[in-house]
């Protein structure tokens, strides 16, 4: 692969640090007046989600990373792999481990589309859109009466999230829910 | 007709010409006369880590000739030939600067003082500075006091080694081939500038960082150099020299710059040498100064970024 030199740094460029493949999130270029230039760098880590900071002398080079983040449809999971599609009339389809599909695990509906990114086409990363929409299998019935204290419960997603939902919410509803934070937002239908 | 793609003009431009104003009304008032120097000359200076433009005719033909990276040179030919204090604000270039306090092109104050020492020349920034933000005094700490108060540690007697642990400790650098002046420096930036207040002089530099400043004994008889720094809201805002006025010195230095240029595979650049014949000639002892206008304007309009102090700053 390419490399990129420091004043190449910029937002959103995929690179090879220490091996692992990061995104840069920040790049500022500190230069006293008759020092030495250096690149103050905020990297993200693309299979673990670390962000950390790392200092370059101006004029070092990195290797470029051959990432790619595209949308892809979720198909099954068989026990080991989850499965995903690419939706550009490919099918060209891919697998990803316990490891990539963490973040998206609790939040999984078949047909639906993810951003998985790619290292050398294999899926390092899963992320779930920031709403989902999923039906509830799980719950104990509602009482009556109790809505209007505005109490919660829990309830089960058919993805095996946990989610606390208002009291009138039954098995069956298909509820929209923020996968940032886990809340429930509202229901979609009966 | 006026131009579609024109933005409204913008305030930053009649910010900067009423400092300009002031600027000017101040050192009059003072009897400090303007100058103005080339921008254009067939010398540059030797720094490491200062890039030049070049300039050539379109056709390629002789002289080659180089933008300006400050006017300091042709002003100490101007004292030594008996100026008396002058000051300049005028344009200087730096190529491959770019960022968030940095233009290749920007606007430089420069002044010099014959008869002042660096505490009177503090004084002075102090006074223009409290002139133009009508606020308090500014503090002075020393570059050791602030190594020794932050990270325990003396700048001017550390070794290459200890000191190479400790940076690594606090900042994850990539590569080992810094010196001893880059870690000082990476850890003033990253450890040390944002513990400072809004407003601060920063003075006595170890020595490998003295540039054309005279080198003496602190109070404790360690060599330091005779220069200040002053920063204004975490930015190096003006620096200041009490001058090296001895040429042997002085060439010495230019000489270890060039040996230095050529480990690294940087251009040669000749040596200035009618700024040595000026020092040979006799600059009088003296204090100078020089501040980035552009980063005055930017705290004076409360901008984040030194394009927004600019008519047209370069991409």
């Amino acid at each position: 692969m390419a490399n990129y030199v420091t004043n190449e740094f910029k937002s959103g460029l995929k690179v090879l640090v220490d091996g692992e493949p990061c995104s840069i999130l920040e790049n500022e270029v500190v230069k006293p007046g008759k020092g030495q230039a250096f690149n103050r760098v905020k990297f993200r880590n693309l299979r673990n989600g670390r962000v950390w900071e790392r200092t370059f002398k101006s004029g070092e080079s990195v290797e470029a990373a051959d990432v790619m983040e595209i949308d892809m449809e979720y198909l099954y999971a068989d026990g080991e792999f989850w499965h995903f599609m690419k939706t550009d009339g490919s099918f060209e389809q891919v697998a990803a481990d316990a490891s990539a599909i963490s973040d998206a695990k609790d939040w999984l509906k078949e047909q639906d589309a993810y951003q998985v990114i790619l290292w050398n086409e294999a899926p390092i990363s899963v992320s779930p859109p920031n709403f989902v929409e999923l039906e509830v299998t799980e719950t104990d019935p509602g009482l009556k009466g109790d809505t209007a204290q505005g109490g919660t419960k829990p309830a089960t997603l058919s993805s095996g999230a946990v989610v606390k939902v208002p009291l009138f919410v039954n098995i069956g509803d298909v509820l929209r829910v923020d996968t940032r934070t886990g809340e429930y937002q509202n229901r979609v239908s009966k | 007709m006026a131009d579609r793609e024109h933005p409204a003009f913008p305030e930053s431009l009649r910010l900067r010409a009423s400092v300009l104003a002031e600027v000017r009304r101040f050192f009059a008032e003072r009897g400090v006369m303007e100058v103005e120097t080339p921008l254009l000359r067939s010398h540059t200076v030797t720094d490491v880590h200062l890039q030049s433009f070049e300039v050539r005719a379109h056709d390629h033909s002789p002289p080659r000739l180089f933008l300006q990276t400050s006017p300091e040179y042709a002003m100490k030919r101007l004292l030594a030939a008996g100026s008396g204090p002058i000051y300049q604000i005028g344009k200087a270039f730096r190529a491959k600067e770019r960022s968030r306090l940095h233009n290749p092109e920007f606007t430089i104050l420069e002044w010099y003082r014959p008869g002042f020492s660096l505490a009177d020349l503090m004084d002075e920034v102090e006074q223009l500075i409290t002139h133009l933000l009508c606020r308090q005094k500014i503090i002075r700490y020393t570059y050791g006091e602030l190594f020794r108060k932050y990270l325990n540690l003396d700048p001017h007697s550390i070794g290459l080694q200890e000191l190479q642990q400790r940076c690594a400790e606090l900042i994850d650098v990539s590569g080992a081939d810094l010196d001893t002046t880059d870690y000082l420096q990476l850890l003033m930036d990253q450890k040390i500038e944002p513990m400072l207040p809004d407003r601060c002089f920063v003075y006595q530099y170890p020595s490998a960082q003295a540039a054309l400043s005279v080198v003496a004994p602190d109070v404790d008889g360690v060599p330091v150099a005779q220069r200040f720094e002053l920063y204004l809201e975490g930015m190096e805002l003006a620096n200041g020299y009490f001058e090296l006025t001895d040429a042997a010195e002085q060439r010495a230095r230019f000489e270890c710059d060039l040996a230095r240029r050529q480990q690294l595979g940087l251009p040669e650049i000749p040596i200035d040498e009618d700024m040595l014949a000026a020092l040979e000639a006799g600059l009088p002892s003296c204090a100078g100064a020089a501040l980035g206008f552009d980063r005055l304007l930017m705290v004076l309009g409360e901008s984040r970024d030194i394009g927004d102090v600019i008519s047209y700053p370069l991409d």
